[in-house]
Protein backbone atom coordinates (compact mmCIF):
# COMPACT_ATOMS: atom_id res chain seq x y z
CA UNK A 1 0.00 0.00 0.00
CA UNK A 2 0.92 3.14 -1.37
CA UNK A 3 0.94 6.11 1.81
CA UNK A 4 -1.33 9.02 0.24
CA UNK A 5 0.57 11.07 2.54
CA UNK A 6 3.96 10.58 1.48
CA UNK A 7 3.29 14.09 -1.02
CA UNK A 8 3.36 16.07 2.24
CA UNK A 9 7.06 14.35 3.45
CA UNK A 10 8.66 17.70 2.06
CA UNK A 11 6.51 20.45 4.08
CA UNK A 12 6.70 17.77 7.53
CA UNK A 13 10.68 17.75 7.09
CA UNK A 14 10.84 21.54 6.42
CA UNK A 15 8.33 22.19 9.81
CA UNK A 16 10.12 19.71 11.84
CA UNK A 17 13.51 21.56 10.72
CA UNK A 18 12.49 25.05 11.51
CA UNK A 19 10.93 23.72 14.80
CA UNK A 20 14.36 21.95 16.12
CA UNK A 21 15.77 25.22 15.88
CA UNK A 22 13.62 25.87 18.99
CA UNK A 23 11.41 28.74 17.69
CA UNK A 24 7.70 28.91 18.74
CA UNK A 25 5.48 27.04 16.14
CA UNK A 26 3.79 29.87 14.47
CA UNK A 27 0.80 27.84 13.35
CA UNK A 28 -0.42 26.80 16.42
CA UNK A 29 -0.83 30.01 18.75
CA UNK A 30 -3.49 30.02 20.98
CA UNK A 31 -5.26 32.91 21.94
CA UNK A 32 -6.65 32.26 25.73
CA UNK A 33 -8.68 35.88 26.02
CA UNK A 34 -9.60 38.38 23.70
CA UNK A 35 -9.83 41.43 25.68
CA UNK A 36 -11.03 44.30 22.87
CA UNK A 37 -10.63 44.39 19.15
CA UNK A 38 -6.51 45.20 19.46
CA UNK A 39 -5.49 42.90 22.68
CA UNK A 40 -5.52 39.84 23.52
CA UNK A 41 -3.56 37.01 26.13
CA UNK A 42 -1.86 34.85 24.31
CA UNK A 43 0.55 32.02 26.31
CA UNK A 44 -0.53 33.94 29.17
CA UNK A 45 0.97 37.14 28.16
CA UNK A 46 -0.85 40.56 27.39
CA UNK A 47 -0.64 41.03 23.15
CA UNK A 48 -1.39 43.70 21.00
CA UNK A 49 -2.84 42.13 17.78
CA UNK A 50 -2.06 43.49 14.52
CA UNK A 51 -3.04 40.27 12.37
CA UNK A 52 -6.26 40.52 12.19
CA UNK A 53 -8.15 41.91 9.50
CA UNK A 54 -10.70 43.73 12.12
CA UNK A 55 -10.11 46.82 10.01
CA UNK A 56 -12.60 48.35 11.62
CA UNK A 57 -12.56 47.18 15.46
CA UNK A 58 -16.12 45.97 15.23
CA UNK A 59 -15.92 42.72 16.61
CA UNK A 60 -16.82 44.10 20.28
CA UNK A 61 -19.34 46.97 19.50
CA UNK A 62 -21.96 46.98 21.93
CA UNK A 63 -24.81 47.44 19.76
CA UNK A 64 -23.25 44.94 17.47
CA UNK A 65 -23.34 42.39 20.27
CA UNK A 66 -26.40 43.70 21.65
CA UNK A 67 -28.36 42.34 17.89
CA UNK A 68 -25.97 39.18 18.23
CA UNK A 69 -27.52 38.19 21.68
CA UNK A 70 -31.09 39.25 20.63
CA UNK A 71 -30.71 36.88 17.58
CA UNK A 72 -29.93 34.30 19.51
CA UNK A 73 -32.17 34.57 21.82
CA UNK A 74 -35.25 35.10 19.35
CA UNK A 75 -34.27 32.70 15.84
CA UNK A 76 -31.64 30.10 18.02
CA UNK A 77 -28.37 29.06 17.94
CA UNK A 78 -28.49 27.56 14.11
CA UNK A 79 -30.72 26.86 10.91
CA UNK A 80 -29.66 23.80 10.30
CA UNK A 81 -30.35 24.30 6.56
CA UNK A 82 -29.58 25.23 3.34
CA UNK A 83 -30.43 28.94 1.97
CA UNK A 84 -32.87 27.13 -0.40
CA UNK A 85 -34.56 24.73 1.43
CA UNK A 86 -35.16 25.91 5.70
CA UNK A 87 -31.77 28.15 6.29
CA UNK A 88 -33.52 31.62 4.59
CA UNK A 89 -34.41 33.16 7.98
CA UNK A 90 -35.32 37.21 8.54
CA UNK A 91 -31.65 38.37 9.36
CA UNK A 92 -30.52 36.44 6.22
CA UNK A 93 -32.63 38.69 3.67
CA UNK A 94 -31.98 41.63 6.37
CA UNK A 95 -28.08 41.57 6.12
CA UNK A 96 -28.46 41.64 2.07
CA UNK A 97 -30.87 44.40 1.87
CA UNK A 98 -28.20 46.11 4.47
CA UNK A 99 -25.58 45.34 1.53
CA UNK A 100 -27.33 46.29 -1.21
CA UNK A 101 -28.28 49.62 0.86
CA UNK A 102 -24.21 49.93 1.21
CA UNK A 103 -23.01 49.08 -2.36
CA UNK A 104 -26.19 50.81 -3.85
CA UNK A 105 -26.71 47.68 -5.71
CA UNK A 106 -29.87 45.96 -6.47
CA UNK A 107 -28.61 42.36 -5.86
CA UNK A 108 -27.07 40.34 -2.67
CA UNK A 109 -26.06 37.27 -1.99
CA UNK A 110 -24.65 36.11 1.23
CA UNK A 111 -22.49 33.11 1.67
CA UNK A 112 -21.44 31.23 4.45
CA UNK A 113 -17.51 32.33 4.51
CA UNK A 114 -16.02 34.55 1.88
CA UNK A 115 -14.34 31.65 0.88
CA UNK A 116 -16.83 30.45 -0.53
CA UNK A 117 -18.17 33.22 -1.87
CA UNK A 118 -15.39 33.28 -4.39
CA UNK A 119 -15.73 29.79 -4.87
CA UNK A 120 -19.41 29.93 -5.85
CA UNK A 121 -19.44 32.57 -8.03
CA UNK A 122 -16.52 32.02 -10.22
CA UNK A 123 -17.11 27.99 -10.99
CA UNK A 124 -21.01 28.70 -11.40
CA UNK A 125 -20.72 32.08 -13.91
CA UNK A 126 -17.04 30.47 -15.92
CA UNK A 127 -17.89 27.39 -17.57
CA UNK A 128 -16.78 25.10 -20.02
CA UNK A 129 -15.79 27.23 -23.32
CA UNK A 130 -15.43 30.32 -21.30
CA UNK A 131 -12.21 32.37 -20.38
CA UNK A 132 -10.93 33.60 -16.65
CA UNK A 133 -8.39 36.03 -17.18
CA UNK A 134 -6.86 36.97 -13.69
CA UNK A 135 -3.64 37.88 -11.16
CA UNK A 136 -1.34 35.53 -10.90
CA UNK A 137 -0.93 36.81 -7.70
CA UNK A 138 -5.00 36.24 -6.74
CA UNK A 139 -6.11 34.41 -3.10
CA UNK A 140 -6.43 30.76 -3.06
CA UNK A 141 -10.35 31.25 -2.99
CA UNK A 142 -10.34 32.31 -6.67
CA UNK A 143 -7.92 29.97 -7.79
CA UNK A 144 -10.30 27.27 -6.08
CA UNK A 145 -13.11 28.59 -8.10
CA UNK A 146 -11.16 28.53 -11.60
CA UNK A 147 -10.20 24.99 -10.53
CA UNK A 148 -13.91 23.79 -9.45
CA UNK A 149 -15.18 25.88 -13.02
CA UNK A 150 -14.34 24.20 -16.47
CA UNK A 151 -13.10 27.40 -17.86
CA UNK A 152 -9.83 27.80 -19.49
CA UNK A 153 -8.03 29.67 -16.82
CA UNK A 154 -5.46 32.07 -17.95
CA UNK A 155 -3.30 34.26 -15.50
CA UNK A 156 -1.34 37.21 -15.90
CA UNK A 157 1.71 39.32 -14.41
CA UNK A 158 0.70 40.69 -10.91
CA UNK A 159 -1.27 44.20 -11.79
CA UNK A 160 0.16 44.32 -15.43
CA UNK A 161 -2.22 45.84 -17.43
CA UNK A 162 -0.45 45.02 -20.58
CA UNK A 163 -0.23 41.78 -20.07
CA UNK A 164 -3.95 41.27 -19.50
CA UNK A 165 -4.71 43.26 -22.05
CA UNK A 166 -2.48 40.90 -24.51
CA UNK A 167 -4.45 37.60 -23.04
CA UNK A 168 -7.64 38.90 -23.46
CA UNK A 169 -7.42 39.87 -27.26
CA UNK A 170 -6.04 36.81 -27.86
CA UNK A 171 -9.03 34.59 -26.89
CA UNK A 172 -10.90 33.03 -29.13
CA UNK A 173 -14.18 35.31 -30.90
CA UNK A 174 -17.19 34.46 -28.98
CA UNK A 175 -15.92 32.65 -26.06
CA UNK A 176 -17.05 34.02 -22.95
CA UNK A 177 -14.78 36.18 -20.92
CA UNK A 178 -14.53 36.82 -17.03
CA UNK A 179 -11.84 39.13 -15.67
CA UNK A 180 -11.30 38.66 -11.67
CA UNK A 181 -8.79 41.18 -9.85
CA UNK A 182 -8.86 42.42 -6.43
CA UNK A 183 -8.91 45.46 -4.40
CA UNK A 184 -5.96 45.33 -2.14
CA UNK A 185 -3.95 42.20 -2.23
CA UNK A 186 -3.60 40.98 1.05
CA UNK A 187 0.09 39.57 0.95
CA UNK A 188 1.77 43.41 -0.09
CA UNK A 189 -0.98 45.39 0.93
CA UNK A 190 -0.90 46.85 -2.77
CA UNK A 191 -3.84 48.03 -4.29
CA UNK A 192 -4.96 47.92 -8.17
CA UNK A 193 -4.68 50.23 -10.95
CA UNK A 194 -8.30 49.10 -11.12
CA UNK A 195 -9.48 52.02 -13.02
CA UNK A 196 -7.41 51.42 -15.90
CA UNK A 197 -7.86 47.65 -16.11
CA UNK A 198 -11.45 47.30 -15.74
CA UNK A 199 -11.34 49.96 -18.76
CA UNK A 200 -9.44 47.31 -20.83
CA UNK A 201 -11.57 44.33 -19.78
CA UNK A 202 -14.69 46.25 -20.71
CA UNK A 203 -13.02 47.70 -24.33
CA UNK A 204 -12.63 43.63 -25.02
CA UNK A 205 -15.92 42.75 -23.90
CA UNK A 206 -15.30 40.97 -20.82
CA UNK A 207 -17.32 41.00 -17.26
CA UNK A 208 -15.01 41.93 -14.46
CA UNK A 209 -15.40 40.38 -10.74
CA UNK A 210 -13.47 42.16 -8.44
CA UNK A 211 -13.08 40.95 -4.50
CA UNK A 212 -12.95 44.16 -2.19
CA UNK A 213 -12.45 41.77 1.17
CA UNK A 214 -9.54 43.69 2.40
CA UNK A 215 -11.08 47.35 1.47
CA UNK A 216 -14.83 47.25 2.78
CA UNK A 217 -15.57 49.61 5.48
CA UNK A 218 -12.38 51.90 4.59
CA UNK A 219 -11.36 52.27 1.19
CA UNK A 220 -13.52 55.03 -1.09
CA UNK A 221 -15.61 57.57 -0.05
CA UNK A 222 -18.41 55.01 1.20
CA UNK A 223 -16.16 52.42 2.10
CA UNK A 224 -17.29 50.43 -0.74
CA UNK A 225 -13.83 49.77 -1.68
CA UNK A 226 -11.05 50.21 -4.13
CA UNK A 227 -13.12 50.72 -7.08
CA UNK A 228 -15.09 52.99 -5.38
CA UNK A 229 -11.68 54.98 -4.53
CA UNK A 230 -11.08 55.20 -8.52
CA UNK A 231 -14.53 55.62 -9.38
CA UNK A 232 -15.49 52.66 -11.29
CA UNK A 233 -17.58 50.62 -8.95
CA UNK A 234 -20.50 51.24 -11.51
CA UNK A 235 -18.20 49.30 -14.31
CA UNK A 236 -17.72 45.99 -11.64
CA UNK A 237 -19.95 43.54 -12.64
CA UNK A 238 -19.53 41.05 -9.29
CA UNK A 239 -18.31 42.37 -6.13
CA UNK A 240 -16.92 39.82 -4.03
CA UNK A 241 -16.82 40.24 -0.26
CA UNK A 242 -16.48 39.20 3.28
CA UNK A 243 -17.74 39.60 6.80
CA UNK A 244 -14.62 38.57 8.37
CA UNK A 245 -12.66 41.33 8.26
CA UNK A 246 -14.09 44.71 8.99
CA UNK A 247 -17.73 43.55 9.29
CA UNK A 248 -15.78 41.95 12.00
CA UNK A 249 -17.70 38.52 12.23
CA UNK A 250 -17.93 35.20 9.15
CA UNK A 251 -19.85 35.21 6.01
CA UNK A 252 -19.42 35.82 2.55
CA UNK A 253 -21.28 37.74 -0.35
CA UNK A 254 -21.07 38.87 -4.11
CA UNK A 255 -23.19 42.41 -5.03
CA UNK A 256 -24.05 42.50 -8.47
CA UNK A 257 -26.71 45.00 -10.40
CA UNK A 258 -27.19 42.27 -13.12
CA UNK A 259 -30.81 41.55 -14.05
CA UNK A 260 -30.33 37.79 -14.29
CA UNK A 261 -28.16 37.40 -10.80
CA UNK A 262 -31.04 35.85 -8.55
CA UNK A 263 -30.51 32.65 -10.51
CA UNK A 264 -27.15 32.21 -8.80
CA UNK A 265 -29.48 31.04 -5.45
CA UNK A 266 -31.04 27.97 -7.62
CA UNK A 267 -27.51 26.73 -9.30
CA UNK A 268 -24.69 27.91 -7.38
CA UNK A 269 -23.37 25.26 -5.77
CA UNK A 270 -21.42 26.28 -2.37
CA UNK A 271 -24.58 28.42 -1.62
CA UNK A 272 -27.05 25.66 -2.05
CA UNK A 273 -25.54 22.82 -0.52
CA UNK A 274 -24.23 23.84 2.58
CA UNK A 275 -25.81 25.75 5.94
CA UNK A 276 -27.06 29.01 6.25
CA UNK A 277 -24.83 31.03 8.90
CA UNK A 278 -26.21 31.39 12.01
CA UNK A 279 -28.77 33.89 12.92
CA UNK A 280 -26.71 35.38 15.06
CA UNK A 281 -24.24 35.72 12.65
CA UNK A 282 -26.15 37.20 10.36
CA UNK A 283 -27.69 39.61 12.88
CA UNK A 284 -24.37 41.03 14.20
CA UNK A 285 -23.84 41.44 10.49
CA UNK A 286 -26.26 43.39 9.57
CA UNK A 287 -26.13 45.97 12.52
CA UNK A 288 -22.35 46.08 11.62
CA UNK A 289 -22.65 46.80 7.64
CA UNK A 290 -25.11 49.32 8.70
CA UNK A 291 -22.54 51.32 11.16
CA UNK A 292 -20.21 51.04 8.42
CA UNK A 293 -21.93 53.51 6.38
CA UNK A 294 -21.57 56.09 9.21
CA UNK A 295 -17.57 55.25 9.65
CA UNK A 296 -16.12 58.13 8.39
CA UNK A 297 -14.26 59.24 11.65
CA UNK A 298 -12.83 55.47 12.05
CA UNK A 299 -11.88 54.98 8.71
CA UNK A 300 -9.72 58.65 9.01
CA UNK A 301 -7.72 57.26 12.12
CA UNK A 302 -7.65 54.32 10.28
CA UNK A 303 -5.36 55.73 7.64
CA UNK A 304 -3.94 57.97 10.21
CA UNK A 305 -2.30 54.59 11.97
CA UNK A 306 -1.07 53.12 8.40
CA UNK A 307 0.59 56.23 7.45
CA UNK A 308 2.24 56.12 11.24
CA UNK A 309 3.10 52.45 11.20
CA UNK A 310 4.49 52.63 7.54
CA UNK A 311 6.92 55.81 8.19
CA UNK A 312 7.85 53.91 11.87
CA UNK A 313 8.84 50.86 10.15
CA UNK A 314 10.53 52.61 7.14
CA UNK A 315 12.54 54.78 9.26
CA UNK A 316 13.65 51.72 11.54
CA UNK A 317 15.05 50.17 8.33
CA UNK A 318 12.40 48.03 7.61
CA UNK A 319 11.88 46.88 3.90
CA UNK A 320 8.11 46.92 3.36
CA UNK A 321 5.72 45.84 0.33
CA UNK A 322 4.72 49.24 -0.43
CA UNK A 323 6.66 52.11 -0.90
CA UNK A 324 3.71 54.25 0.29
CA UNK A 325 0.96 52.81 2.52
CA UNK A 326 -1.95 52.08 -0.19
CA UNK A 327 -3.81 50.07 2.67
CA UNK A 328 -4.50 48.59 6.38
CA UNK A 329 -1.94 45.70 5.68
CA UNK A 330 1.68 46.96 6.05
CA UNK A 331 3.59 43.55 4.85
CA UNK A 332 7.52 43.59 6.43
CA UNK A 333 9.84 41.49 4.07
CA UNK A 334 11.81 39.17 5.84
CA UNK A 335 14.96 37.49 4.31
CA UNK A 336 14.36 34.29 4.80
CA UNK A 337 12.00 31.86 6.32
CA UNK A 338 14.34 30.91 9.52
CA UNK A 339 14.65 34.57 10.11
CA UNK A 340 11.20 35.45 9.70
CA UNK A 341 10.05 32.72 12.23
CA UNK A 342 12.84 34.44 14.73
CA UNK A 343 10.99 37.81 13.74
CA UNK A 344 7.32 36.68 14.36
CA UNK A 345 8.74 34.93 17.56
CA UNK A 346 10.86 37.50 19.03
CA UNK A 347 7.63 40.23 18.32
CA UNK A 348 5.89 37.44 20.34
CA UNK A 349 7.80 38.00 23.26
CA UNK A 350 7.76 41.45 22.86
CA UNK A 351 3.89 41.12 23.14
CA UNK A 352 3.23 41.87 19.40
CA UNK A 353 0.97 39.24 17.08
CA UNK A 354 1.58 39.95 13.13
CA UNK A 355 1.00 37.14 10.78
CA UNK A 356 3.89 35.29 9.34
CA UNK A 357 3.37 34.52 6.15
CA UNK A 358 5.41 32.11 3.90
CA UNK A 359 5.37 30.59 0.29
CA UNK A 360 2.97 28.95 -1.86
CA UNK A 361 0.33 31.60 -0.13
CA UNK A 362 2.90 34.60 -0.86
CA UNK A 363 4.35 35.92 -3.91
CA UNK A 364 7.98 35.04 -5.58
CA UNK A 365 8.64 32.76 -2.45
CA UNK A 366 8.67 35.69 0.27
CA UNK A 367 8.70 35.39 4.03
CA UNK A 368 6.73 38.14 5.16
CA UNK A 369 5.65 39.89 8.34
CA UNK A 370 1.96 40.92 7.97
CA UNK A 371 1.08 43.70 9.81
CA UNK A 372 -2.96 44.64 9.45
CA UNK A 373 -4.09 47.83 11.97
CA UNK A 374 -7.46 48.34 13.42
CA UNK A 375 -9.41 51.26 13.41
CA UNK A 376 -8.97 51.10 17.76
CA UNK A 377 -5.37 50.72 17.87
CA UNK A 378 -4.51 54.07 19.72
CA UNK A 379 -2.10 56.49 18.10
CA UNK A 380 0.09 55.29 21.48
CA UNK A 381 -0.33 51.46 20.77
CA UNK A 382 0.79 52.21 17.18
CA UNK A 383 4.21 53.90 18.98
CA UNK A 384 4.61 50.90 21.36
CA UNK A 385 4.26 48.18 17.63
CA UNK A 386 7.03 50.21 16.16
CA UNK A 387 9.27 50.62 19.15
CA UNK A 388 8.73 46.63 19.78
CA UNK A 389 9.25 46.28 16.14
CA UNK A 390 12.53 47.82 17.24
CA UNK A 391 13.81 45.60 19.66
CA UNK A 392 12.41 42.57 18.25
CA UNK A 393 14.48 43.42 14.73
CA UNK A 394 17.64 43.74 16.94
CA UNK A 395 17.18 40.08 19.08
CA UNK A 396 16.38 38.44 15.71
CA UNK A 397 19.13 40.08 13.40
CA UNK A 398 16.86 41.88 11.17
CA UNK A 399 17.92 45.50 11.88
CA UNK B 1 3.57 25.46 -38.63
CA UNK B 2 6.62 23.55 -39.15
CA UNK B 3 8.27 21.49 -36.14
CA UNK B 4 11.61 22.31 -36.32
CA UNK B 5 11.45 25.83 -36.65
CA UNK B 6 8.90 26.25 -34.04
CA UNK B 7 10.99 24.43 -31.87
CA UNK B 8 14.42 26.47 -32.68
CA UNK B 9 11.93 29.23 -32.14
CA UNK B 10 11.60 28.08 -28.54
CA UNK B 11 14.83 26.59 -27.77
CA UNK B 12 15.89 30.64 -27.89
CA UNK B 13 12.74 31.57 -25.84
CA UNK B 14 13.69 29.21 -23.34
CA UNK B 15 17.60 29.57 -22.70
CA UNK B 16 17.38 33.16 -20.07
CA UNK B 17 15.41 30.85 -18.23
CA UNK B 18 17.34 27.36 -18.13
CA UNK B 19 19.57 28.79 -15.42
CA UNK B 20 21.29 25.61 -15.09
CA UNK B 21 21.93 25.31 -18.30
CA UNK B 22 20.09 21.75 -18.54
CA UNK B 23 20.48 20.09 -21.99
CA UNK B 24 17.46 20.08 -23.63
CA UNK B 25 15.81 17.33 -25.26
CA UNK B 26 12.52 16.59 -26.24
CA UNK B 27 12.02 14.26 -22.66
CA UNK B 28 13.26 17.22 -20.63
CA UNK B 29 10.97 17.81 -18.07
CA UNK B 30 10.15 21.58 -16.65
CA UNK B 31 9.15 20.37 -13.28
CA UNK B 32 12.09 18.19 -12.61
CA UNK B 33 15.04 19.01 -15.04
CA UNK B 34 14.71 22.86 -15.68
CA UNK B 35 13.27 22.87 -11.52
CA UNK B 36 11.13 25.62 -12.97
CA UNK B 37 8.80 27.11 -10.00
CA UNK B 38 5.18 28.31 -10.70
CA UNK B 39 6.46 32.33 -11.18
CA UNK B 40 9.02 30.78 -13.87
CA UNK B 41 6.13 28.80 -15.63
CA UNK B 42 4.03 32.24 -15.96
CA UNK B 43 7.10 34.31 -17.02
CA UNK B 44 8.59 31.48 -19.57
CA UNK B 45 4.60 30.72 -21.02
CA UNK B 46 4.31 34.71 -20.89
CA UNK B 47 7.26 34.67 -23.29
CA UNK B 48 5.95 31.80 -25.46
CA UNK B 49 2.62 33.09 -25.89
CA UNK B 50 4.08 36.38 -26.82
CA UNK B 51 6.56 35.00 -29.19
CA UNK B 52 3.77 33.04 -31.26
CA UNK B 53 0.55 34.93 -30.32
CA UNK B 54 -1.58 32.25 -29.05
CA UNK B 55 -3.19 31.26 -25.55
CA UNK B 56 -1.62 28.04 -23.38
CA UNK B 57 -4.44 28.41 -20.61
CA UNK B 58 -3.53 26.56 -17.49
CA UNK B 59 -5.66 23.76 -18.11
CA UNK B 60 -3.75 23.19 -21.21
CA UNK B 61 -0.22 23.76 -18.89
CA UNK B 62 -1.48 20.93 -16.85
CA UNK B 63 -0.99 18.28 -19.85
CA UNK B 64 2.54 19.83 -20.90
CA UNK B 65 5.20 18.09 -18.86
CA UNK B 66 8.05 18.01 -21.43
CA UNK B 67 10.34 20.04 -23.50
CA UNK B 68 8.76 17.94 -26.77
CA UNK B 69 4.78 18.03 -25.55
CA UNK B 70 5.20 21.88 -25.18
CA UNK B 71 6.80 22.32 -28.81
CA UNK B 72 4.05 19.97 -29.80
CA UNK B 73 1.40 22.13 -28.07
CA UNK B 74 2.91 24.97 -29.89
CA UNK B 75 2.59 23.66 -33.54
CA UNK B 76 -1.23 22.93 -33.24
CA UNK B 77 -2.01 26.21 -31.34
CA UNK B 78 -0.65 27.84 -34.35
CA UNK B 79 -2.55 25.33 -36.54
Amino acid sequence: MSDLFSKFDPLIQQREALLSTGVTDPFSLVMERVISPTVAVCNGRETILLGTYNYMGMTFDPDVIAAGKQALEDFGAGTTGSRVLNGTYAGHRAVEDALKEFYGMDHAMVFSTGYQANLGIISTIAGKGDYIVLDIDSHASIWDGCKMGDAEVVPFRHNDIEAMEKRLKRIPEGAGKLVVLEGVYSMLGDIAPLREMIAVAKANGAMVLVDEAHSMGFIGPNGRGVAEEQGVLDQVDFVIGTFSKSVGTVGGFCVSNHPKFEIMRLVCRPYVFTASLPPSVVATAATSIRKLMHGEAKRAHLWENSRTLHKGLKDLGFQLGTDEPQSAIISVIMPDLERGAAMWEALLHEGLYVNLARPPATPAGMTLLRCSLCAEHSAEQVQTIIGRFDRAGRIAGIL
Amino acid sequence: MDRAATADRIAALIAPFNKKGVEISDASTFAGDFEFDSLTVMDFVAAIEDEFDIIISMNQQAEIETYGQLVDAVVKLKG
